[in-house]
């Protein structure tokens, strides 16, 4: 398998081209969340927006445009946050940064388990310029959460 | 045609990816740098480094003179005066300092000497539909500081100016209209004369972004007949963090100042400051006396090829760059497609591959050893104007060859398989 291969998995092919979660949703929740993130070397966008029941994150869906990493990174996001708890998201997405920053190796097994399918992403981290591509989603994603009052129900 | 330059560049002889060789191709963005440059960097800091016009030592007689004699070069290589070549960190810094004296002058500042510079209500600031973000937002700032208007020549489906009605576009009320030589995304080189002509017919000032047509193309100030013209260095096989303005001197010694700083005085109090005329006046603080040292060999360089053969050299390359491009299937070439406009065309091609993100396009020849870039090429009014986010761009410069055109349309048309997505 080629260095290109190893980054362009067939899981992040498959994503690519048959995203899931996209398309913005009413979630009918109290506490809803959006954040708006752009590549600005680039203009790729995704509008993420969350839906909390309580400390679950009940709903998530987006909205946007990208390269084949932004938008399979977004849709396996959709896959693996949608239903957990905050801290189960939390944890998700503290090991999908860690794998960006892992320079193409991979991680402990007990991150790997949590990651399931974004592990493909692992041949990212050697690309330094596409690790921004990946991080797009994930990073409004965070910010969603925090705009649906999830630190204010903290205080 | 140029003969094979390759190994005047150390920088190219370097393999990347996989240990493949590089074929670089995007010089529109940076060009390498010749032996020649960065001996001139390196034998100015070994043997002639010193405080540039302060020093009563022989070092110091050496360095200023070296400082005098590129200010000469560069001008000589663009047809100006010496002094009316002003140093700048690079060519934005070069509009900026148009544009923020400009404001200055709109303030008040410089009395009645700069009130040509003057905007305000009712005031239009004129610029094109396909600027460069550098070339843009000065121009949309200095609007919104003054309370000028900024209106835009606007461009075709093929980015070409649209020049049929310049008069209703650059009216009466237009103070200053600033465009771009040549496109940086469809490589198109602008009809200067007819935008200088209508400007002069209303009494406005011109400002051209030289930054990518000074690196390919003969340029000479004085034929052209615009007022201020801006260049950046790196793209001319030079060093980063310099280039230069070049402006009328008369415009120059009237334009307010917007860096202030020390040695641009000619007398200061505790409450008012006096300018030297231009250059100087522009020039605050300590100079990158290394950079601007390895820039006049840089036009020294440029100049010993001859522009004339450059640009020839060039057309060869963006023939086979845009013809191929456009030839495959599911490629789009932004900007004139077909033979004729080749003779107004840089030697690059921006392309969108369709199904497939400029990214993962860059990616896939990146593992080919082709360098390019890929995004916005800080041009987003003109990817929206061709309805896109981001294109992919191949850009040529002296020391490309055919077959290195011929490598980039070669690993360009293995994008779609590799995705999935061709027919």
């Amino acid at each position: 398998m080629s260095q290109l291969e190893q980054m362009y998995q067939q899981v992040i092919m498959d994503h690519a081209r048959a995203v899931h979660g996209r398309g913005l949703k009413d979630p009918g929740l109290v506490s809803v969340g959006e954040s708006f993130q752009v590549n600005p070397t680039c203009g790729d966008e995704v509008r993420m927006r969350v839906g909390l029941d309580g400390e679950r994150i009940a709903s998530v869906s987006w909205e946007g445009q990208g390269c084949s990493i932004s938008q399979a990174s977004v849709s396996v996001l959709h896959e693996l946050v949608e239903g957990e708890t905050l801290e189960e998201a939390d944890r998700i997405i503290e090991a999908f940064r860690a794998l960006m920053q892992a320079k193409g190796e991979g991680l402990d097994e007990e991150r790997e388990d949590l990651l399931g399918d974004a592990t493909a992403f692992v041949g990212v981290g050697k690309y330094p310029a596409r690790i921004k591509c990946a991080l797009l989603g994930w990073m409004a994603l965070k910010d969603a959460i925090i705009q649906a009052g999830r630190d204010t129900d903290h205080d | 045609m140029l003969p094979d330059l390759r190994a005047d560049f150390p920088l190219l002889t370097r393999t990347v990816r996989n240990g493949k060789p590089l074929v670089y191709l995007d010089s529109a963005a940076t060009s390498q740098k010749p032996h020649v440059v960065l001996n001139a960097e390196a034998e100015f800091y070994q043997f002639h480094n010193a405080a540039v016009a302060r020093g009563a030592h022989l070092i110091a007689e050496e360095a200023t003179e070296a400082f005098a004699s590129a200010r000469a070069d560069v001008a000589a290589f663009v047809n100006a005066e010496t002094d009316e070549i002003v140093w700048t960190e690079n060519a934005t810094a070069g509009i900026n300092t148009v544009a923020n004296g400009m404001a200055n002058a709109s303030a008040g500042i410089g009395g009645t000497a700069s009130a040509r510079f003057r905007v305000g209500p009712g005031d239009e600031i004129v610029v094109t539909e396909t600027e460069h973000h550098a070339n843009l937002i000065p121009w949309q700032q200095l609007a919104a500081r003054t309370g000028a208007t900024l209106t835009w020549i606007p461009v075709d489906d093929d980015g070409r100016m649209i020049l049929d009605d310049l008069a209703s576009v650059v009216t009466e009320r237009c103070k200053v209209l600033a465009f771009t030589h040549a496109s940086n995304v469809t490589g198109i080189i602008s009809d200067v004369a007819a935008l200088v002509a209508r400007a002069r017919d209303v009494g406005a000032l011109t400002l051209l972004d030289a930054c990518q047509s000074t690196p390919h193309l003969p340029v000479d100030v004085k034929a052209l007949g615009v007022d201020f013209l801006v260049m950046s260095a790196h793209k001319m096989l030079g060093p980063t963090g310099i280039g230069a303005l070049w402006g009328r001197k008369e415009l120059l010694d009237a334009l307010p100042p917007s860096v202030f700083g020390g040695s641009t005085i000619k007398t200061v109090t505790m409450t008012e400051t006096s300018w030297l005329d231009a250059p100087s006046r522009f020039e605050a603080g300590s100079q990158p006396v290394a950079q601007i040292v390895g820039f006049a060999a840089a036009v020294r360089y440029l100049s010993a090829l001859g522009m004339d053969n450059v640009a020839a050299h060039e057309r060869a390359i963006a023939r086979i760059l845009r013809e191929g491009a456009a030839a495959l299937p599911g490629v789009r070439l932004l900007g004139p497609v077909g033979n004729d406009p080749l003779e107004n065309m840089l030697g690059l091609a921006a392309v969108v591959v369709d199904g497939v993100h400029a990214h993962d396009v860059g990616q896939v020849l990146d593992d080919a050893g082709i360098a390019v870039r890929v995004g916005h090429h800080c041009n987003q009014p003109l990817h929206r104007r061709f309805g896109v986010a981001s294109s992919t761009r191949a850009s040529a410069h002296v020391y490309n060859t055919e077959d290195d055109a011929r490598a980039f349309v070669a690993a360009l048309a293995t994008v779609r398989t590799f995705f999935g997505v061709a027919a």
